[in-house]
């Protein structure tokens, strides 16, 4: 998966309210034997959407869920906690979302979305709530103001770490940007060790 | 000069650039540990870039999550879960050929999980900053190291510069007092201070785990301590060297020898804490009273004693967990029939956890209809626990003794619970399926795990202590 440039984006939202969803949820363990970087979105929830023998539950939540309408994901809190798998924001993005917005959003996770290029963003406790009770309702998410504009509902502030949200607005590659560090780093070596 | 955490400290040591508000700190990394789920996609970036791994002496590799825990068939192929995760093993054989990174692959008798075997070659050691595309990383820091886990770009970040962008995390020290209480351990010491702090109240801190409590704990229960603050939602938890730390590091293949080890030594005692460091947040907890615990519903902060009752669920959120769990509200745990039981894990699969659970299951029989599965952390563990008989207690009291890996506790390699199964496991994690499809899990003690495994329900293993009377 590529890391794609993000600056604003307008969608409705798709709202999954439980907290502490792990990304053994998001993606289970047992898709991740595969050696690439694609192809996660169709194990994306995987235990939401099919039941044990692969056929697609009725009473899934995602039966109501757009690709092309819905890029934007609210979460309950403590979206993304467990375990590290990068797996897990390849699979959010390959699926179809772009952004996703909670109170609070574990760190791994929360860093490794960013270097993908799927925005995560951390609203406040009232804002939180009232986007869990509108599902559905459009938003738009701006990355260089910080905001977030619900529709009839007003704006809402959020921060991403400054350098994340350069690499994001300018395609800055985070890698490009150690690897020019190299001098400093072998003054380190030779003075450490 | 400012009183200095041990935290302070080794990251201090480990600035390259200093973190502006513009950019985050270049942090060195001393040792990266690599396994095959989340470093394939790692080595692709450097490949596609033409890049090389810039140390590949400080780089480590271990084969643990996809690999099979049943031996090789006649014909010598071991049992994958499938081709995929053949394909996988394969990969890390190949790109740490041919990027010279050691691999402690299969057959070697040094292989393990990554976090039982970093300690247990002494290439863990005080005062270093070490990272692996895993979360439970933070294991390492029971030495004194700042460990954490990274994601896959990360993985390559470090293969490439050996350092990664990072801001300095917020500082939290769990300090615990008191004396632990018969049967039980460091395993519920984390238990409880997670219940404590909450899965989300570690998030954006680092943890120093201090106190008398974890002074008296062995190192294999200070790694288990270590390893659970990623469950709090830190990445890091650390604990001061002391004796201990140095007893357990001598002589181990990748210790400092000779002068260099009294060097080191000397080193590793200033990394304490000093009085009057700053904490963003401290958190007390007494051991005194504490129970052998078990997590009844499916986030690793809802746990309770053992021998206490299910709760009525209070929100949706509970009930919803409750639901899937199928705890009746108001009855005992001890009531709850176990289907199975698994003994493992970076969290629980070294010496000392087998010992536990051996105590308890010597000359007693596992439950009939209970599968209960044995997987040593490591090749070393492996034979240190066969060495004193361990396996045979296992074996002859009916549970599975398998070949080292991480097995159940991800069940990414075949071994899982059947859906709908209870089973009591020493792992870390309790999420929905993360056991296998529809398996509710409980998370326990070895010793607890043992006692269950005997009784066939959720069990008190204070019951089993020599000169026990009846545990209410
Ligand atoms: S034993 Fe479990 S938690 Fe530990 S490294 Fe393996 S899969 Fe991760």
């Amino acid at each position: 998966m590529s890391r794609e440039p993000f600056s604003k984006l307008t969608s409705r939202t798709f709202v999954l309210s439980q907290e502490n969803i792990d990304t053994d949820q998001i993606i289970p363990a047992r898709f991740l034997t595969s050696t690439l970087r694609d192809g996660y979105g169709k194990a994306a929830f995987y235990d939401w959407r099919y039941d044990a023998n692969g056929r697609p539950k009725n009473s899934s939540i995602f039966n109501g869920y757009n690709r092309e309408t819905h890029k934007i994901l609210v979460a309950g809190p403590n979206f993304g906690c467990g375990s590290s798998r990068e797996h897990a924001p390849w699979a959010l993005l390959d699926f179809g979302f772009r952004v996703v917005i909670s109170s609070d959003i574990a760190d791994i996770f929360k860093s490794n979305a960013l270097k993908n290029g799927l925005l995560p963003v951390t609203v406040d406790d009232a804002t939180h709530r009232r986007l869990l009770a509108s599902p559905g309702i459009e938003v738009t998410v701006d990355l260089e103001n910080e905001s977030v504009t619900i529709e009839g509902l007003g704006e809402a502030h959020f921060k991403v770490e400054p350098f994340a949200r350069r690499c994001l607005i300018d395609g800055v590659d985070p890698l490009g940007h150690l690897l020019n560090q190299v001098a400093a780093i072998e003054a380190y070596e030779r003075a450490d060790r | 000069m400012k009183s200095q955490s041990l935290f302070d400290k080794v990251w201090a040591r480990h600035v390259v650039v200093e973190e502006t508000a513009e950019a985050p700190a270049v942090l060195y990394i001393d040792l990266h540990l690599i396994h095959e789920v989340t470093s394939p996609q790692a080595f692709t970036v450097l490949n596609e870039r033409g890049l090389k791994v810039r140390r590949p002496d400080r780089t480590l590799g271990t084969l643990d999550h996809s690999t099979p825990t049943l031996k090789a068939d006649a014909k010598g192929k071991l049992p994958y879960a499938s081709r995929e995760a053949e394909e996988q093993v394969a990969a890390l054989i190949r790109n740490c050929d041919e990027h010279g990174v050691e691999l402690l692959g299969l057959g070697d008798p040094r292989r393990g999980i990554v976090h039982v075997i970093g300690p247990e070659l002494g290439a863990t050691q005080p005062g270093k900053t070490i990272v692996c595309g895993d979360s439970h990383t933070s294991t390492h820091g029971a030495f004194g190291a700042l460990a954490f886990g990274i994601g896959t770009t990360e993985v390559g970040h470090v293969l490439a510069t050996q350092c990664l962008l990072q801001r300095k995390p917020k500082s939290m020290r769990v300090t615990f007092f008191g004396t632990l209480p018969a049967g039980v351990g460091a395993k519920d010491m984390a238990l409880a201070m997670i219940g404590e702090i909450g899965a989300d109240g570690g998030q954006g801190y680092a943890i120093e785990f201090a106190g008398p409590a974890v002074e008296a704990l062995s190192m294999e229960g200070r790694m288990t301590l270590c390893n659970m603050s990623i469950e709090a939602g830190a990445r890091v938890g650390m604990i001061a060297p002391d004796e201990k730390t140095f007893d357990w590091l001598k002589g181990r293949d990748f210790a400092p020898k000779g002068d260099a080890w009294d060097q080191a030594v000397e080193e590793w005692n200033g990394l304490a804490t000093e009085e009057g460091a700053h904490f963003d947040r401290e958190v007390e907890i007494d051991v005194s009273a504490l129970a052998p615990m078990i997590t009844y519903g499916v986030s690793p902060d809802v746990s309770a004693a053992v021998n206490a009752f299910a709760p009525s669920p209070a929100s949706g959120v509970e009930r919803h967990a409750a639901d899937y769990m199928q705890f009746e509200t108001g009855k005992a745990f001890s009531e709850a029939k176990v289907d199975r039981v698994f003994i493992g894990s970076c969290t629980n699969s070294r010496l000392e956890d087998l010992r536990a659970a051996a105590a308890i299951m010597r000359g007693r029989k596992v439950k009939r209809g209970v599968v209960a599965l044995v997987v040593p952390g490591s090749e070393a563990v492996k034979r240190a626990a066969e060495a004193e008989g361990l396996d045979r207690v296992f074996i002859d009291a009916g549970a599975e003794w398998r070949e080292p890996g991480c097995s159940m506790c991800i069940a990414m390699n075949g071994d899982a619970g059947a859906p709908g199964d209870l089973v009591v496991s020493t792992s870390n994690r309790n999420f929905v399926g993360r056991q296998g499809k529809d398996v509710r899990t409980v998370l326990a003690s070895p010793a607890t795990a043992a006692a269950c495994a005997i009784e066939g329900t959720i069990a008190d293993p204070r019951r089993y202590l020599e000169g026990a009377g009846d545990v209410a």
